[in-house]
């Protein structure tokens, strides 16, 4: 199975938030227009060029009424570390436990056990308007990927 | 724009190391250079305000005096490090911080990062050669003609 694809329902879905509160399920997608921004691993290099860029223009994906969560199988510490060291606002979410369980569910799970860097938007119904793998885990999608899908809506 | 040569554009900011480096090698290279700002603000965290400090140089005419002593002592882009290179270039000190923290000078570095932006720029230093990107470690293996 590869990527989820624009048409396709967002699949069910749980991932723990920083705060190990409530988990973050498929309900909580609905009514906002969201961008599920999956990476490898916190703290590795190409992940921090990408969350940081995608954190500059937090204010631009706003004003296009988009959110941005970041999704690795990173525990939330873990996230929550790399977010700070980062000094971005962007949430994190954590897939460690069962570990890329969302990823396999949204058809992002490289056969070695981690995200592949890839891209998914969905709209307030909860259906997937757009997605995006990158070739490979070291390439970085633009950010302009994400304000042409947003701008088809 | 200065130089003369092929055109490139090269999107940058003065806290990159990397641009450094790929700034000294466009000096020794016959190039026309546009330089456009590209500051991502968690990785550097100095990289808008040294923008900032360029674009309001360049309202009295030092831009590429100021972008060459920005990148000659980027360890030195703090407020008071600013100040004194623009008293060391002879500018107008009220102007120029006033121009800095302006709204307009705001607007063309945000209007150079958007524009990098919109053609996916990632990363510093991305150069454009006719208007093929090459990023970061392909920016430094750039082939370039040498300057006489």
């Amino acid at each position: 199975m590869g990527i989820v694809e624009a048409g396709q329902d967002a699949p069910e879905f749980s991932l723990q938030t920083a705060d190990a509160g409530a988990p973050f399920t498929r309900a909580a997608l609905l009514g906002a227009t969201t961008v599920l921004v999956f990476y490898p691993f916190a703290f590795s290099p190409v992940c921090t060029d990408q969350l940081s860029l995608y954190d500059e223009l937090r204010a631009d994906f706003a004003a296009q009424g988009a959110t941005l969560l970041g999704v690795s199988c990173d525990a939330h510490y873990s996230q929550s570390a790399f977010k700070r060291q980062l000094g971005i606002a962007m949430p994190q979410l954590s897939d460690f436990e069962p570990k890329g369980a969302t990823c396999r569910a949204f058809g992002v799970l490289h056969p070695d056990g981690f995200p592949q860097r890839a891209l998914v938007l969905i709209d307030g119904a909860g259906v997937v308007r757009w997605s995006h793998q990158a070739a490979s885990p070291g390439e970085l999608p633009g950010a302009n990927l994400i304000f042409d899908a947003l701008a088809r809506l | 724009m200065r130089g003369a040569g092929i055109e490139l554009i090269v999107y940058g900011d003065y806290e990159c190391p990397f641009c450094a480096a790929l700034e000294l090698r466009l000096r020794e290279a016959a190039v026309r250079l546009c330089f456009r700002h590209f500051p991502v603000g968690s990785s550097h965290p100095r990289a808008q305000a040294a923008a900032r400090a360029a674009e309001a140089a360049a309202r009295q005419g030092a831009f590429w005096r100021m972008h060459d002593a920005l990148f000659a002592d980027q360890g030195r882009l703090e407020d008071p490090h600013l100040w004194a290179r623009a008293r060391e270039l002879g500018l107008d000190l009220e102007r120029f911080d006033a121009d800095r923290r302006s709204p307009a000078v705001g607007a063309r570095v945000r209007g150079d990062f958007r524009g990098g932006v919109r053609a996916g720029v990632v990363t510093t230093p991305t150069v454009f050669v006719a208007g093929t990107a090459h990023a970061g470690r392909a920016s430094m293996q750039l082939e370039l003609p040498r300057r006489i």
